[in-house]
């Protein structure tokens, strides 16, 4: 196996409960038993699960905050340019009363830079808490967690992505979807492996969630999560998209009742280290043909 | 006008399969489908498109290079280091909030707002409508459109004299599942006896909670881990969450989607079909109340 240092993997999939976060911490255990030094970061802010797997123990955990206008009612001038300005609706100027929604706030400082009288600094809101510590196999471990009725997961993703360590393989776990969530996850990410169920539900998210790694430019590769056999739509789909499967997982009751228990299937199951080192075989290959490594693509 | 939304938290575990037979057992109803990052449901209705309408919101910036000084100022005012050296936009880290096209002194940005998905109103062989949609890969905004969907149905609700509207809601607890569950009458949470499963059904009623909404349960695959479907119970009646049904676990609803049928219409005798008619009983129950 080949020292994945300083790589960005990210795991994505755009149908939900795919087995991204499976395929994410069995990967990383994978490695980290192999003696390389992984940081996973789950950037499911929304729906953490990883840390149910690596059980971390949490050394550090820390409020993540957002930058939020505050009005100085006694400068300002009800001018209204604020308002006028603001693209996300987060202001509404009123005679006499400036109010801020500050669910809405995409912390532009677009407010505070054209308010006349000075009457707009930036103050700061919660939004979620950074948790980091260590976790099974001494996996360095970074996650979110978006306060219940937050609407805005992208501020807190960025977050734990900046957590990221020099040094180490970065296991990164995606959101399901394919919107902005997904995208400021896999942004900047050196390749991403896309867990796919062969279903046309799974085939159909699994065709959008492509697309968006395309328009971010990174290479993917898919594995086959819960296989049943032959499904055409899917091989023939992957084979004009050119996208390599890396590897597939049979679709077997035992690994759903591990999973179930919060169990990591390779110490639980240990046939299925080949399946998980042929991922690692094929993926290496993968980088190889995509001339990708360490950290940063090659030109 | 009574909404039932369908949400999990934690994806996969059977929303849009339980949408799919419940849209078969209850009749007069308008149906939607808020998953507008990954829109499922049309591929087991068979729906007939009627109307597509298109989808815009937020602006995105563009500079024009011919216009462009470099004189640097938009990329001091960009908080999303969307602008790059050399001056040109990222339309994936922009996040339109027009700092860089108000504040440039050469008037070289253009600031306008680009199609960003469709909205499709369709009928279904039931006769029922369907409204549906398209996020744009790697777009933003999906709580907006997930409003428009929503708004959409309502009217075909009211043009055909329905009461009832039936929501398969996206996965997770942000923005579009803050847009999907406000102004509904009940959150029913499909969660699974995993330990994720519990993780998230919990993080999702409290979101039912935070916004005072009723919230029922069914739990999917029941028979995988009977230890957790306790726990899972427990915590329901400690919550005062209705417990509306288990469905076992059931090889044969992957088959049933893959020829585009939900598992009632496929293999009624099943036993999940015959939990699913149960369930759709009490669902028919609370939209009458």
């Amino acid at each position: 196996m080949i020292d994945f240092t300083g790589m960005n993997i990210a795991m994505a999939s755009g149908k939900g409960g795919t087995g991204k976060t499976t395929v994410a911490v069995n990967f990383a255990w994978l490695l980290a038993s192999a003696g390389q030094r992984v940081q996973y970061l789950d950037c499911d802010v929304e729906e953490p699960n990883g840390h149910i797997f690596l059980k971390p123990s949490i050394t550090e955990s820390a409020p993540s905050k957002v930058m939020v206008p505050v009005v100085d009612q006694e400068k300002c001038t009800s001018c209204g340019e604020c308002g006028l300005k603001c693209q996300f609706h987060a202001i509404v100027n009123l005679p006499g009363d400036t109010l801020i929604f500050p669910g809405l706030c995409h912390s532009c400082g677009l407010c505070s830079a054209v308010c006349p009288t000075g009457a707009i600094t930036e103050g700061d809101r919660e939004i979620g808490i950074i948790e980091k510590g260590k976790g099974t196999k001494d996996m360095d471990f970074i996650h979110g967690i978006l306060n219940v009725g937050e609407a805005m997961a992208v501020p807190l993703i960025k977050k734990v992505k900046n957590g990221q360590k020099d040094s180490y393989v970065h296991i990164i776990d995606a959101p399901p979807g394919t919107s902005c969530p997904v995208v400021a996850t896999l942004n900047g990410s050196d390749a991403v492996i896309m867990v796919t169920e062969p279903t046309p539900f799974g085939l159909h998210d699994l065709k959008i969630a492509i697309d968006v790694a395309r328009l971010l430019n990174i290479p993917t590769g898919v594995v086959i999560n819960r296989d049943q056999g032959s499904y055409p739509p899917l091989s023939d789909y992957l084979e004009a998209a050119g996208v390599p499967v890396l590897a597939v997982i049979p679709e077997d009751a035992d690994i759903a009742r591990h999973y179930s228990q919060g169990s990591i299937i390779l110490e639980s199951l240990p046939h299925y280290i080949d399946v998980y080192e042929t991922l690692a075989a094929n993926f290496e290959k993968f980088l190889d043909t995509h001339n990708v490594h360490a950290g940063r693509m090659r030109s | 006008m009574k909404e039932i939304v369908v949400v999990s938290g934690k994806g996969g575990t059977g929303k849009t399969s339980v949408v799919a037979s419940l849209a078969c057992l209850i009749d007069r109803k308008a149906m939607v489908d808020c998953d507008v990052d990954a829109a499922n449901l049309a591929l087991v209705l068979n729906p007939r498109i009627i109307e597509e309408k298109e989808f815009a919101a937020g602006k995105k910036a563009r500079i024009i290079s011919e216009k462009c000084t470099t004189c640097g100022i938009c990329r001091d005012m960009c908080r999303f280091d969307a602008i790059s050296e050399d001056f040109i936009i990222d339309p994936v880290a922009c996040e339109g909030c027009g700092a860089c096209f108000f504040y440039c002194p050469a008037f070289a940005v253009e600031f306008e707002t680009p199609i960003a998905g469709h909205c499709y109103i369709c009928d279904t062989p039931a006769g029922d409508p369907f409204v549906y949609a398209e996020l744009s890969p790697g777009e933003e905004n999906s709580g907006k459109l997930v409003t428009m969907v929503r708004t959409e149905a309502k009217a075909q609700a009211e043009r055909a004299g329905l009461s009832r509207i039936l929501i398969d809601g996206p996965p997770g607890i942000g923005c579009p599942v803050i847009s999907s569950i406000t102004g509904t009458s009940l959150a029913l949470i499909v969660t699974e006896p995993t330990a994720s499963g519990i993780h998230d059904l919990e993080r999702i009623a409290q979101l039912a909670r935070h916004f005072s909404l009723p919230a029922a349960v069914i739990i999917n695959k029941s028979d995988i881990n009977p230890a957790c479907t306790e726990s899972i119970e427990q915590y329901c009646s400690e919550k005062s969450i209705a417990l509306l049904g288990r469905l076992p676990y059931e090889k044969a609803i992957s088959e049933a989607q893959r020829q585009g049928k939900a598992i009632v219409e496929y293999a009624p005798d099943l036993p999940v079909s015959k939990a699913l008619r149960g369930i759709s009983e009490q669902i028919i129950s609370i939209y009458k109340e």
